[in-house]
C-alpha cells in the first residue's frame, strides 16, 4: 500500500509536468513557428489597430449618439446600436451584448417555448425592416433560417449564401456598387464543405465586409 | 434533408471503420507486449518513467491490487486538481492568468474536480470567464489524459480476465497507464492538435485581444488561449470539457466543416478501435466484429432519427412561419443541420459530451436521441475503454439470458458464467441508472434542486433540463441542456458569482459513484473470470459471433435501458416531440 501511495504521488507530479506543461508548450512552439497567423487568432489590423479576427463574428453596427455627442446607453449599461447599412450583418447571437467574444454562451431557447417563437418573430421583423426597402420582392417565407435562428457560439462569423444574396441588395445600394460586384465578393468569401461533404457552404461576414472596405 | 446530409452520416461511418481497423491492430500490440513502430522512439522514455515511478512493469497484479492502484492513483489526481483549481491566483507568477481570475467557489470546484477525474467534464463554469491558462493546462488537460487512460486500462484488464488461461494476474496498472499515455494518447493528441491549428484553431499564451471593430459598435474583447492542445485530448479522451463556454461551437475550438469531421473521428477512433483490439486479443476477430456491428447499428439508428427530426424544424419555428431549412436554432452555419446532429450523436453515444450546438434547442425528438444514447449507459462505442467494459458486461448478461433460453449452462469464450459473475454484472450495470434516477428525483422534488432550472426552462423543458443534467453526470458524459446551472457566472467587474451548492454537490458525488462503482465491478468480474478453466466449444455452445447474437445483444441493451428510463423520458422530451403546443 505504501508503495502504491508513493508511485501515485510521483506519477501525478511527473504527468503534470509532462502533459500539463511540456505538451502544451511544445504544441505552442510548433504552432507559433508553422502557423503563426492561425495560432494567434487570424487577427485583422488596420494601421496597427486591431479591428477583429477573421473567424470571430462581430457586430457591424453604429453607436447611437445623444445630442451632446455621448453614446446612448440601454438599461443594462451597454451602448445602444443600430445596424450599419453599408455592411453585411451577422446572425442573431445569444451573448450579452451580442457577439461578446469574452463570455460566449448559447441562447438555450427550447423547441416548444413561446419565448422561442417570439424571438424568431422579432428577428424576422427586424430582418425584413432592414432588407425589404432594397429588395422589395422579399417575403417572410423567403427569409433564410440562419437569419432568424440564433447561432450556437453567439459569435458565428458565417451566414448562408442565400442570406448573403438578400443582404447584397442593400449593401450594393448603400455603397453604390453593382449587384454583380457584391455577389462576386460574396463568392470569394464563401467556404465550401469540408472534403466536399462535411458541413455547409458559408459566407464569412467579417472577411466579406473587410473586402468591401478595401475597395474604397 | 439533403444528399450531402446523408453522406455526412454514412461517409463518416465508413471513414471511421477504415481508420479503426488498423488502429485496433496497433492497440493490440501495445497491450500484449507486441512490437510497434513507435518502440524505437518511446522505448527509452518508457523505461525511464518506470524507474522514476519506482514501478516494476513485469509484476502481475490480481484484481484487488490492480483496483487499489487505480483508486489511489485517482485519489491523488483528485487532490492535486482540487488544489490547483482552488489556488488559481497563486500561480499568477507563471504569467498564465492574464485576466487574474480568482478561483471558482469551493462547491463549484468540487464539482469540476470530480467531473474531470471521472472523464465526465460536466462544466458548471464558463472556461473563458473562470479559468486561468495554468488551470486549463496543468490541471484540466492533465486529467483529460489520465481519466481517459484509466478508462482504457480497465477495459484492457477485463479483456485479460476473459482471455486468461489461468493464474490471477490482470496485468500491471502502472505499465498499462504509462503505455496508454505514451503510445496512444500523446502521439494522437500531437497530430490532432497540429491539424486543428493548421485549420484555424488558436494556440497562444497572449492575453485576451482588444478589438476596435470595423464599425463603432463592433468593439469586442476576444478571449484566446492555448486551445488546440486541450481541444485535441478533449476529443481523443472522450472528455468533452471545452476551453470556452460554448465548447466545440466556438470558432477557435472548431473552425471549419473539416475540423468538425476531424473532431468527430477523434472522439470515436479509440472506442471503435478497442473493439477490434478485443477481437484480436481473444484470438477470434469475429467476436470483435459482432460487438462492432451491434454498436454501429445502434449508432446509425440514433444519427438517422436525430438528423430527420432536426431537419424537420421545431414547433416554435413553425409557429413563427418558418417551414424550411430545419431547426438551425443554436447551431452554427458552417456545420449545418447534419454536421450538428451527427456531432451530437457522436458525443452522446460516447462519454465525450462535447457539443457544437445547443442541445437544449434541439427538437423534442432530436433531443430525445441524446437522452436515449445516455440511457443505453454508454455502450454504443461509449467512452474510451468505458464503452468496451460496459458492453462486455452486457455481453455476459446476454449470454446468460441466451443460455437460459436454450437451457444450457451459459458459457462465454469457453468460460462458465455462474451466479457470482451474473450478480457482479447486474450490480455493475444498475449503478448508473440508480444514480441517475435517484438524483433526478431528488433534484426535481426539492426547491434547492429546482433553483438550477433556467428562466426559459418552462413546462416539460424544465424537467428535461434536470433529468438530462443527472443522466449526463451519471453516465460521465458531460453534455448538457446548458440552461441548467450550478454556478452563477460572474459579470465583468462583478464579484457576485456563487455556486448553487445543491446541484454542485449532488452532481459531484453522483459522478464519482457512477464512475468508480462500475469500474470496481468490472474489475471484480475480471477477477472471477481470470482463473476459470477454459472448456472447448461443443456442439451446443451458443455462438457469440453471429447475427443472432448481435440481435440478442441489441435487444438486451434496449430492454434494460428502456425499462429503466422510459417513464422519465415520457415526462420530458417525448411529450415535447408529440405535441406542437408552446409553453410559456
Amino acid at each position: 500500500m505504501k508503495r502504491i501511495l508513493i508511485t501515485s504521488a510521483i506519477s501525478m507530479i511527473v504527468f503534470t509536468l509532462a502533459l500539463g506543461i511540456v505538451y502544451p508548450l511544445v504544441i505552442t512552439g510548433i504552432s507559433q513557428l508553422a502557423f503563426p497567423g492561425n495560432a494567434n487568432g487570424q487577427q485583422i489590423r488596420e494601421g496597427g489597430r486591431l479591428v477583429g479576427s477573421k473567424i470571430i463574428g462581430q457586430q457591424f453596427t453604429d453607436v447611437v449618439l445623444k445630442p451632446d455627442a455621448k453614446p446612448e446607453m440601454d438599461s443594462a449599461g451597454n451602448p445602444v446600436t443600430v445596424p450599419d447599412k453599408r455592411y453585411f450583418q451577422t446572425r442573431p447571437s445569444g451573448t450579452t451584448p451580442e457577439d461578446n467574444s469574452a463570455a460566449t454562451t448559447f441562447a438555450n431557447l427550447g423547441p416548444n417555448d413561446l419565448a422561442t417563437k417570439q424571438a424568431i418573430v422579432t428577428n424576422m421583423d427586424a430582418y425584413l425592416a432592414l432588407e425589404r426597402p432594397y429588395d422589395p420582392g422579399l417575403t417572410a417565407s423567403q427569409v433564410p433560417v440562419d437569419a432568424v435562428d440564433t447561432s450556437a457560439s453567439g459569435i458565428d462569423p458565417d451566414i448562408s449564401p442565400a442570406n448573403a444574396d438578400i443582404q447584397a441588395h442593400r449593401v450594393a445600394a448603400m455603397r453604390h456598387l453593382t449587384l454583380a460586384t457584391v455577389k462576386a465578393l460574396i463568392d470569394q468569401n464563401t467556404a465550401g464543405r469540408g472534403l466536399g461533404f462535411s458541413g455547409e457552404p458559408s459566407v464569412d461576414v467579417v472577411t466579406l465586409n473587410l473586402a468591401l472596405d478595401a475597395r474604397r | 434533408m439533403t444528399f450531402t446530409g446523408w453522406l455526412t452520416i454514412f461517409g463518416f461511418a465508413a471513414i471511421l471503420t477504415a481508420l479503426a481497423l488498423p488502429f485496433g491492430r496497433y492497440l493490440a500490440a501495445v497491450y500484449t507486449g507486441g512490437r510497434t513502430w513507435l518502440d524505437p522512439v518511446l522505448g527509452a522514455p518508457e523505461r525511464f518513467l518506470y524507474r522514476l515511478l519506482r514501478a516494476d512493469p513485469s509484476e502481475g497484479q490480481d484484481w484487488r491490487t490492480y483496483a487499489k492502484s487505480l483508486i489511489v492513483f485517482s485519489l491523488a489526481g483528485w487532490l492535486l486538481l482540487f488544489l490547483i483549481l482552488r489556488t488559481q491566483t497563486l500561480w499568477d507568477f507563471t504569467g498564465l492568468n492574464p485576466l487574474h481570475y480568482h478561483s471558482a467557489p469551493w462547491n463549484v470546484t468540487f464539482n469540476t474536480t470530480s467531473s474531470f477525474l471521472t472523464n465526465t467534464n460536466w462544466q458548471y463554469y464558463g472556461g473563458e470567464t473562470t479559468m486561468s491558462y495554468f488551470s486549463q493546462m496543468a490541471g484540466l488537460t492533465v486529467q483529460n489524459f489520465l481519466s481517459a487512460g484509466v478508462g482504457i486500462v480497465v477495459a484492457v484488464a477485463l479483456i485479460r480476465g476473459i482471455v486468461s488461461r489461468g493464474g490471477s494476474s490482470l496485468g500491471n496498472f502502472w505499465q498499462d497507464i504509462v503505455r496508454t499515455v505514451l503510445y496512444v494518447l500523446l502521439p494522437l493528441s500531437i497530430v490532432v492538435a497540429l491539424v486543428l491549428v493548421f485549420q484555424g484553431s488558436i494556440q497562444t499564451f497572449s492575453t485576451y485581444l482588444v478589438s476596435h471593430g470595423l464599425t463603432s459598435g463592433g468593439s469586442q474583447s476576444i478571449a484566446v488561449g492555448p486551445v488546440a492542445s486541450q481541444e485535441a485530448i478533449k476529443e481523443l479522451g472522450t472528455n468533452g470539457g471545452g476551453f470556452f463556454n460554448v465548447n466545440s461551437a466556438h470558432p477557435f475550438e472548431n473552425p471549419t466543416g473539416f475540423t468538425n469531421l476531424v473532431e468527430m473521428l477523434a472522439v470515436l477512433i479509440i472506442p471503435a478501435a478497442l473493439v477490434f483490439t478485443y477481437g484480436r486479443m481473444t484470438g477470434s476477430r469475429r467476436q470483435g466484429y459482432a460487438i462492432y456491428a451491434t454498436m454501429m447499428v445502434m449508432f446509425l439508428g440514433a444519427a438517422v432519427v436525430c438528423y430527420v427530426a432536426e431537419a424537420h424544424g421545431s414547433p416554435a419555428q413553425h409557429a413563427a412561419g418558418i417551414h424550411h431549412g430545419g431547426n438551425l436554432e443554436g447551431k452554427e452555419q458552417r456545420f449545418g443541420i447534419a454536421g450538428s446532429a451527427l456531432f451530437d450523436v457522436v458525443t452522446t453515444v460516447t462519454s465525450c459530451g462535447a457539443v457544437n450546438s445547443a442541445i437544449e434547442s434541439f427538437t423534442g425528438i432530436g433531443g430525445a436521441v441524446p437522452f436515449a444514447n445516455l440511457s443505453a449507459s454508454e455502450v454504443i462505442f461509449g467512452g474510451v475503454g468505458t464503452g468496451l467494459y460496459s458492453i462486455l458486461l452486457y455481453v455476459l448478461l446476454a449470454v446468460f439470458i441466451g443460455g437460459l433460453m436454450v437451457g444450457r449452462t451459459p458459457e462465454y469464450l469457453g468460460k462458465k458464467i455462474e451466479a457470482r459473475e451474473i450478480k457482479l454484472v447486474a450490480l455493475g450495470l444498475l449503478i448508473t441508472p440508480l444514480a441517475a434516477l435517484f438524483s433526478t428525483a431528488l433534484a426535481t422534488a426539492s426547491r434547492a434542486g429546482r433553483a438550477s432550472i433556467s428562466a426559459t426552462g418552462v413546462g416539460p423543458q424544465g424537467f428535461s433540463e434536470s433529468f438530462y443534467a443527472y443522466l449526463s453526470q451519471a453516465n460521465n458524459n458531460g453534455s448538457a441542456f446548458a440552461g441548467y446551472g450550478g454556478f452563477v457566472q460572474p459579470n465583468a467587474g462583478s464579484l457576485g458569482s456563487h455556486g448553487i451548492t445543491f446541484a454542485d454537490l449532488l452532481g459531484g458525488f453522483e459522478m464519482l459513484f457512477a464512475r468508480y462503482g462500475p469500474i470496481l465491478f468490472a474489475l471484480a468480474v475480471a477477477g472471477t473470470l481470470v482463473g476459470k478453466r477454459v472448456s472447448p466449444a461443443g456442439l451446443g455452445t451458443m455462438r457469440t459471433d453471429n447475427p443472432t447474437f448481435v440481435i440478442l445483444l441489441i435487444g438486451v441493451i434496449i430492454l434494460v435501458g428502456a425499462l429503466t428510463f422510459f417513464p422519465a423520458l415520457l415526462l420530458g422530451p417525448i411529450v415535447q416531440g408529440l405535441t406542437g403546443h408552446l409553453y410559456s
